[in-house]
């Protein structure tokens, strides 16, 4: 027998999508091929990408459709030949050594489900130092790394935990939100698929904080991979001893069960998805009570996004501090951000806050995969603004973003070129609202009815001015009388497309003044 | 082919679940898996075995976009309808998916091969326009790679 050479293909959905498992099957049934099904780097536009290991570095090969390989397969690319898709060393690849990974470090690198590759790579030193440490410290370092939620609203993960470790009673649970429904984003995904034991070990470090013994991770339904990995990888940690009793011998112990959301957006809520693992209808609740002190089944819940847990374990490990030295002012850390839509070189940027927009659209992304002059980009999800080229140059920070009255969200960024309708955009924005409002509030549930017909109105050239005034007016109540952010933050994307594109609402036949 | 809806089948997935109410969605996901929607007989079962009324039960079913009460077709096509999608052309590609097989969004051809759903993000939104068919996710789709992805992934 020849020697063994170990080649990676992605088992992640953008690649996957694009003919991964097809590379994959023909690349085993190679000769002295040791096969790994690694997750993505995050250079989605290069996948699938092959990567051979020649004397210890990592050969990467992009995109290789099913019908390339077998002219990878003529050109020797087991030692790493030359190809016209060779694409150097992985380590090399500027759109991958130019970020700052800290979430996703092993993403890409690792075999997923291997535990051996997971610790040899820094996996469970956080958590042992946890254990160590104990709850109090756990909550010191999480203060001191400036750690907010990732999922949308930023706010402080210390606080969060704090408050669910000093309440009272004996259940506690830990929710973790994998819904990650806003479009242009996938980090959840890409983190559940390429390093999903970061997630588990990220869940165990926040049990052992607050007191809980019992985690919930509410994946969206429309990930069926994630979902097939996320299962896998919880029944390897659960015969290695990293869940269920007497975790590695100590006295914590800790479960994970895994549901399945239903294709409701707002389920994204963290009250909504409470509603949804109780087996119910996702409808909001109203706060207070905090989720923190009664969430889910009445008990003090914490409720994470899976990149805020899956951050933790690195700032258990190497302290809060070293994570608190990226980014500035509150924006302390790294963001997974997702380059999304028409956009050249798409896929995950983890980079740490504070490098504009305009650096990660053009630097990393290469600008639009049309190559037609970029026109709005929405940053932060369906009830994110719409950015105009002039504003590029903001600051990737949580506070820079408001003060442009935009949001940085979950940190998907979805790129537009000059084709695109903003009153179109608008509309949609509503007509989804109208689509998975949860139907508890007026404003939220009929103004966005209203507000679909009053944008109908204003592009028919009907009533123009008054029905400009009354969409503001709608908008208004909405964001002042909505219940949640569904309907309180829909107004956003619709009137920055009314601020910063109003050509858009003229009427085509030109007979607007 | 439909499947036959079978009682002790049905219960047998209800005990799955330990028969708790708090696993209603979960419950409904498995018998979409199997159903591949929620029947009225489905959901009579349901309210009765996990001691809720059958409006309850109703009102989750109805919520959620993932359980359909209509039988669909052997297939079922998803298209992509949020912002990344938008910006890399998913209105045109839906478009053509209607006029090609001749059937609007949330229906089915005459001859129940297939089902056409609209799906808001499958998390492919670096690789747009993605369309799932049945469980596969399916990126940069144009109107080319759609019809030849229709002529043969997931013909059962
Ligand atoms: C309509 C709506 C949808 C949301 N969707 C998500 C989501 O898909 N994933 C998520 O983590 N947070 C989502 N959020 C934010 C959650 O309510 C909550 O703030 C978050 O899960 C808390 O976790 P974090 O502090 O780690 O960010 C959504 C909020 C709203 C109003
Ligand atoms: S704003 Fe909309 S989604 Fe939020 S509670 Fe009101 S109706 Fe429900």
């Amino acid at each position: 027998m020849g020697q063994q050479t170990t080649v990676y293909v992605p088992r992640e959905t953008a690649a996957v999508s694009l003919g991964a498992n097809e590379v994959a099957v023909k690349l085993a049934a190679l000769e002295n091929v040791d096969l790994i099904r690694n997750g993505s780097w995050g250079a989605s536009w290069l996948e699938p990408m092959v990567e051979v290991e020649v004397d210890g570095t990592r050969i990467a090969y992009g995109p290789i459709t099913p019908d390339d390989v077998e002219s990878l397969v003529d050109t020797n690319f087991l030692q790493g030949a030359d190809h016209p898709l060779r694409l150097g060393p992985t380590h090399e690849i500027p759109y991958l050594i130019d970020q700052d990974r800290w979430t996703f470090h092993r993403v890409g690198r690792i075999d997923p489900l291997s535990i051996d590759a997971y610790t040899a790579f820094g996996g469970f030193s956080g958590l042992k130092k946890a254990l160590d440490a104990g709850p109090g410290a756990i909550l010191n370092e999480l203060r001191t790394s400036g750690l907010r939620g990732r999922g949308g609203a930023g706010f402080p993960t210390a606080i969060k935990w704090q408050t669910v470790a000093e309440a009272s009673g004996e259940q506690k649970y830990i929710a973790c939100n994998a819904d990650e429904g806003d479009s242009g984003t996938f980090s959840d995904r890409m983190l559940m698929e390429g390093d999903p034991l970061s997630l588990i070990e990220g869940m165990l470090i926040a049990g052992l904080a607050v007191g809980a013994d019992k985690g919930y991770v509410y994946l969206r339904s429309e990930y069926p991979l994630t979902r097939t990995i996320f299962i896998q990888a919880l029944s390897l940690a659960r015969k290695h001893g990293w869940l269920g009793q007497n975790i590695q011998g100590s006295d914590f112990s800790f479960e994970i069960d895994l549901h399945l959301g239903a294709g409701s957006y707002v389920c994204g809520e963290e009250t909504a998805m409470l509603e949804s693992l109780e087996g119910k209808a996702g409808l909001i609740r109203y706060k207070p009570p905090l989720p923190a002190l009664e969430g889910l089944f009445g008990k003090p819940t914490v409720v994470n996004n899976v990149i805020t847990l899956a951050s933790v374990p690195g700032i258990l490990a190497l302290g809060g501090e070293r994570y608190a030295s990226y980014g500035p002012g509150r924006s302390k850390g790294t963001l997974a951000f997702q380059l999304a839509g028409n956009v050249k070189r798409g896929g995950l940027v983890e980079k740490a806050f504070g490098l504009t927009l305009r650096e990660l659209i053009e630097d990393f992304g290469g600008g639009t995969a049309s190559g037609r002059p970029l026109r709005a980009v929405q940053v932060g999800g369906p009830l994110g603004a719409y950015i105009p080229e002039a504003d590029l140059d903001t600051p990737m920070d949580y506070e820079k973003f408001a003060e442009i009255g935009a949001m940085i969200g979950h940190g998907g960024i979805v790129i537009f070129d000059d084709t695109v309708n903003m009153a179109t955009q608008a509309r949609f924005a509503m007509e989804f609202c109208a689509v998975e409002s949860c139907g508890k509030c007026t404003p939220c549930r009929i103004g966005s009815v209203r507000g679909v017909e009053v944008i109908d109105r204003i592009v028919a050239n009907e009533n123009r001015e008054a029905n400009l005034a009354l969409l503001d007016d709608l908008c208004d109540t909405m964001v002042d009388g909505s219940l949640c952010a569904m309907g309180g933050m829909t107004p956003f994307p619709v009137q920055s497309a009314v601020k910063h594109f109003p050509t858009d609402f003229l009427s085509p036949d030109g007979e607007n003044t | 082919m439909a499947i036959r809806y079978d009682a002790t089948i049905a219960s047998e997935i209800i005990n799955n679940f330990d028969t708790k109410p708090e696993m209603l969605v979960q419950i409904l996901h498995a018998f979409v898996a199997r159903y591949a929607f929620i029947s009225d007989e489905a959901i009579r079962q349901i309210a009765d075995e996990l001691n809720l009324s059958r409006a309850d039960v109703h009102g989750v079913v109805s919520f959620y976009h993932d359980f359909r009460t209509t039988q669909p077709g052997k297939r079922i096509i998803k298209i992509c309808q949020a912002e990344a999608c938008q910006a890399m052309g998913s209105r045109d590609l839906t478009e053509h998916a209607k006029k090609s097989l001749g059937i609007n969004l949330n229906e089915t051809t005459r001859d129940g091969e297939t089902t056409l759903e609209a799906i808001y993000c499958l998390g492919n939104c670096a690789c747009s326009p993605a369309v799932m068919i049945d469980d596969a996710v399916y990126g940069r789709v144009d109107k080319r790679r759609f019809d030849s992805l229709t002529a043969t992934a997931g013909a059962k």
